[in-house]
C-alpha cells in the first residue's frame, strides 16, 4: 500500500516536471542560443586544453596527437622566462592594485560630500571620458605625450631645469606609466559604484549624526565608509583574484624591445609562444597553469572574505 | 550652551576647510582627466613645428588642417572606418539577440534547469580554456580571416546575461506575468510584448557596452583577422600609430620629408578621428552607462 502511493507520488511528480518543462519551452529556447554560444567558444576550448599534456601538430588534431605528461610544464618551470613573467605580472597587479584601487573609493567619497551638484556632474562627466578611449588610443598618446623630443611632459620637465627622459624606452618608467595611465582611465569609472553604494545610505543617519555634532570627517569615516565595506569587499575578491592575469592589450602595445625585461608578462609571453612561435601545446600549458592559479586565488580570497566579513561571491 | 554655540562655530569651519579641500582635489583631477584629451585635440590642427618642438601648451598654434588632409586621403581609414561599423552593428545586435532571451529565462524563478544552467554559463567566468585551444576552435570552424568571427566573438559574456537577469527579476513584476498567463498570454508573447518594452534601459546598456567594446576592441582582429581589407579602425590605429606613417605619396622625395616633419600631427589628427565619435555620443548616453554599473552592483 505505502509501496503503491510512493510510486504513485513519484510517477505524479514526473509528469509534472514534464508538464511544467513542456510548458515552458518556450524558455528553452530562449536561452539555448546562449547555450550553444558558450559550449562552442567556451567549454569546446576547455576541452582543448588537453593538448598542453600533448604533443600537439595540426596535422594530427587534437585527438591524434601523441601524450607527452608533464613536458610542457616542465619546460615552463624551469625555463629562465618563468620567474621573469611571473614576477613581473605579480609586480604590474599589485602595483595596480595598490594605487587603483583606493582611488576610485576616495572620488566617490569627495564627490558625495560636497553640495555642489552641477559642479561634481561636471566632474563625473569629465572623469568618465577616458574610460571610453581605446587602449590602442591610450597608449599612441602617451607615445606622443612621453616622446623624448616632441612630447610636451619632456619640454615641461626641461622647462623646470630637468633633463628629457626616454620614458617610453626605459625600464624604470614602464611600470609608473602602466599603472598610473590606468588610474587616469579607471578612477571615475570605477567611483560610479561606490557613489551608488553611497546613495544608498539612509539620510537620517548623517541628520543624528549632525544633531550630535559630528564633523564631516567624522561622518565619513563612522557612516560611509562602513556602509561601503561590502561593496569594497566583493571588489577585492575580484581583483586579488586577478592578480596572476595582467591584461594582454595594454602591456602588449607598451611594450618594446628596450623594456621588455620588465614588460613581458605570462598573457604576452604566452601569446608570443603559441601564435608567433606555433608551439601551440607549451602555450596552450602556460595559459592552463594561468588559469588554474587565477581560480585557486579567487577561492582562497573568497573564503577569507567570507570568514572575516561576511560578503563573497560565492 | 556657551560649548553649544562654539561647536556650532568651530564644526562648520572644519567642514568648509574640508570643502575647500574636496573640490580642489576634484577640481585638479578634473583638468588631469580632461587636458590630455584637449592637447590632443589642439595638437591636430595645429602647424607641426610647434607640436614636434613641443611648444604647444594649452592653445591651437599654426592653425591648419594638414594632418586631417593626410589621413582623410588614406583609403585604409575608410576601409577601417566601414569594417567597424559593420562589427559594431553586427556584434551588438547578436549580442542583444543572445543575451536578453537567455537573460530573461535565467530570471524566471519557475523555470525547470535554472539552477544548471546558470552554473553551466557562470562557470564560464571563472574558468577557461585559454587563447591556443579557443585559436583551434576558431580555426576548425574555418572562421579565421572572417568577418563572422570579429562579429560573434565578444559579443556575449555571461556577466551581461547576468546584468540582464538581475535587471529583469528586479523590475518585473511577478503579478504582470501572472495576469497576462491567465489571459493566455505565451512565454514568447509575454517576453517580446510586454517585457522587451519595459526594459528600454537595459537594452541600451548591454547594447553600449556592446557597441563600445566592439568600436574599441583590437585584440580578436589582431589573433583571429589578419587580412588587411577585413581589419577594424583600431587595427589601422595600431599600424599608424606605432609604427612609421607610411601613406603611399608615391616617390617625391619633397613629399616624403614634409611627411616626415608631419607625422606627429598625422598622429594626432587620427586619434581625433577614431575617438571623437565616442567621445561625442557619450555624454548624452552618460546615465544609460551609469545604470548599468548600478544594476551590476545588485545582487541578483
Amino acid at each position: 500500500m505505502e509501496e503503491w502511493t510512493k510510486t504513485a507520488a513519484r510517477r505524479k511528480k514526473r509528469a509534472l516536471v514534464r508538464k511544467t518543462a513542456w510548458q515552458n519551452r518556450a524558455l528553452y529556447g530562449m536561452i539555448l542560443p546562449a547555450l550553444i554560444y558558450v559550449g562552442i567558444f567556451h567549454y569546446a576550448p576547455m576541452y582543448g586544453v588537453q593538448i598542453a599534456f600533448k604533443n600537439f601538430t595540426l596535422g594530427k588534431g587534437i585527438l591524434g596527437s601523441p601524450w607527452a605528461g608533464w613536458k610542457w610544464f616542465d619546460y615552463f618551470f624551469s625555463s629562465p622566462k618563468f620567474q621573469t613573467v611571473v614576477v613581473n605580472t605579480i609586480s604590474i597587479s599589485l602595483y595596480s592594485l595598490l594605487v587603483g584601487f583606493p582611488m576610485p573609493i576616495l572620488l566617490a567619497l569627495m564627490m558625495h560630500n560636497v553640495a555642489g551638484r552641477k559642479f561634481v556632474r561636471t566632474v563625473q562627466t569629465i572623469t568618465y571620458m577616458p574610460h571610453f578611449i581605446s587602449v590602442v588610443v591610450l597608449v599612441g598618446m602617451m607615445s606622443c605625450f612621453f616622446s623624448i623630443n616632441s612630447g610636451f611632459i619632456n619640454t615641461m620637465i626641461e622647462a623646470f631645469g630637468g633633463s628629457r627622459k626616454y620614458f617610453m624606452g626605459e625600464p624604470k618608467y614602464f611600470l609608473h606609466l602602466y599603472v598610473w595611465s590606468g588610474v587616469w582611465q579607471g578612477v571615475g569609472w570605477g567611483s560610479i559604484l561606490y557613489m551608488a553604494a553611497l546613495t544608498g545610505v539612509s539620510p537620517e543617519l548623517h541628520e543624528a549624526a549632525m544633531i550630535d555634532g559630528a564633523s564631516k570627517i567624522k561622518r565619513i569615516w563612522h557612516i560611509e565608509i562602513p556602509a561601503l565595506v561590502p561593496t569594497i569587499v566583493i571588489m577585492l575578491i575580484m581583483n586579488v583574484g586577478s592578480i596572476m592575469s595582467v591584461g594582454f592589450d595594454k602591456v602588449y602595445l607598451m611594450q618594446n624591445s628596450l623594456n621588455i625585461s620588465v614588460s613581458e608578462t605570462i598573457s604576452t609571453y604566452n601569446y608570443k609562444m603559441g601564435l608567433e612561435g606555433t608551439k601551440y601545446s607549451f602555450s596552450a600549458a602556460i595559459g592552463l597553469f594561468n588559469n588554474v592559479i587565477n581560480f585557486a586565488l579567487l577561492s582562497i580570497v573568497n573564503f577569507l572574505a567570507k570568514r572575516i566579513s561576511g560578503s563573497s561571491l560565492w | 550652551m556657551q560649548q553649544k554655540k562654539l561647536t556650532l562655530i568651530r564644526q562648520p569651519l572644519g567642514d568648509r576647510v574640508l570643502d575647500v579641500f574636496f573640490y580642489t582635489i576634484m577640481g585638479l583631477l578634473a583638468v588631469v582627466c580632461a587636458y590630455p584629451i584637449w592637447y590632443v585635440l589642439v595638437a591636430s590642427i595645429s602647424d607641426s613645428a610647434y607640436v614636434n618642438s613641443g611648444a604647444l601648451i594649452l592653445l591651437p598654434r599654426g592653425v591648419h588642417y594638414e594632418g586631417y588632409k593626410y589621413i582623410l586621403k588614406d583609403a585604409s581609414l575608410w576601409q577601417g572606418y566601414l569594417n567597424t561599423i559593420i562589427y559594431v552593428v553586427g556584434g551588438t545586435v547578436f549580442g542583444l539577440a543572445v543575451t536578453l532571451p537567455a537573460g530573461y529565462a535565467l530570471s524566471r524563478k519557475d523555470f525547470p534547469g535554472r539552477g544548471i544552467f546558470t552554473f553551466y554559463l557562470v562557470f564560464t567566468m571563472y574558468f577557461s580554456g585559454g587563447l591556443i585551444p579557443t585559436y583551434l576552435v576558431v580555426r576548425s570552424l574555418g572562421l579565421i580571416n572572417t568577418r563572422l568571427v570579429l562579429i560573434l566573438l565578444g559579443s556575449v559574456s555571461v556577466y551581461n546575461m547576468i546584468l540582464v537577469r538581475t535587471f529583469f527579476s528586479s523590475t518585473i513584476p511577478e503579478e504582470l506575468r501572472e495576469a497576462a498567463f491567465v489571459d493566455g498570454c505565451t512565454n514568447t508573447r509575454f517576453f517580446l510584448q510586454f517585457v522587451l518594452p519595459l526594459s528600454k534601459a537595459i537594452i541600451a546598456v548591454i547594447g553600449m557596452y556592446l557597441a563600445v567594446g566592439h568600436w574599441n576592441s583590437y585584440y580578436n582582429a589582431m589573433i583571429y583577422c589578419m587580412d588587411r581589407k577585413l581589419q577594424p579602425l583600431q587595427l589601422y590605429l595600431r599600424q599608424l600609430l606605432f609604427t612609421n606613417v607610411d601613406i603611399d605619396t608615391g616617390l617625391d622625395q619633397e613629399l616624403m620629408a614634409k611627411q616626415a616633419q608631419i607625422v606627429s600631427v598625422i598622429k594626432y589628427a587620427v586619434i581625433v578621428v577614431a575617438t571623437l565619435p565616442i567621445l561625442c555620443i557619450y555624454p548624452f548616453l552618460q546615465k544609460y552607462f551609469v545604470q548599468g554599473v548600478m544594476i551590476g552592483s545588485l545582487k541578483g
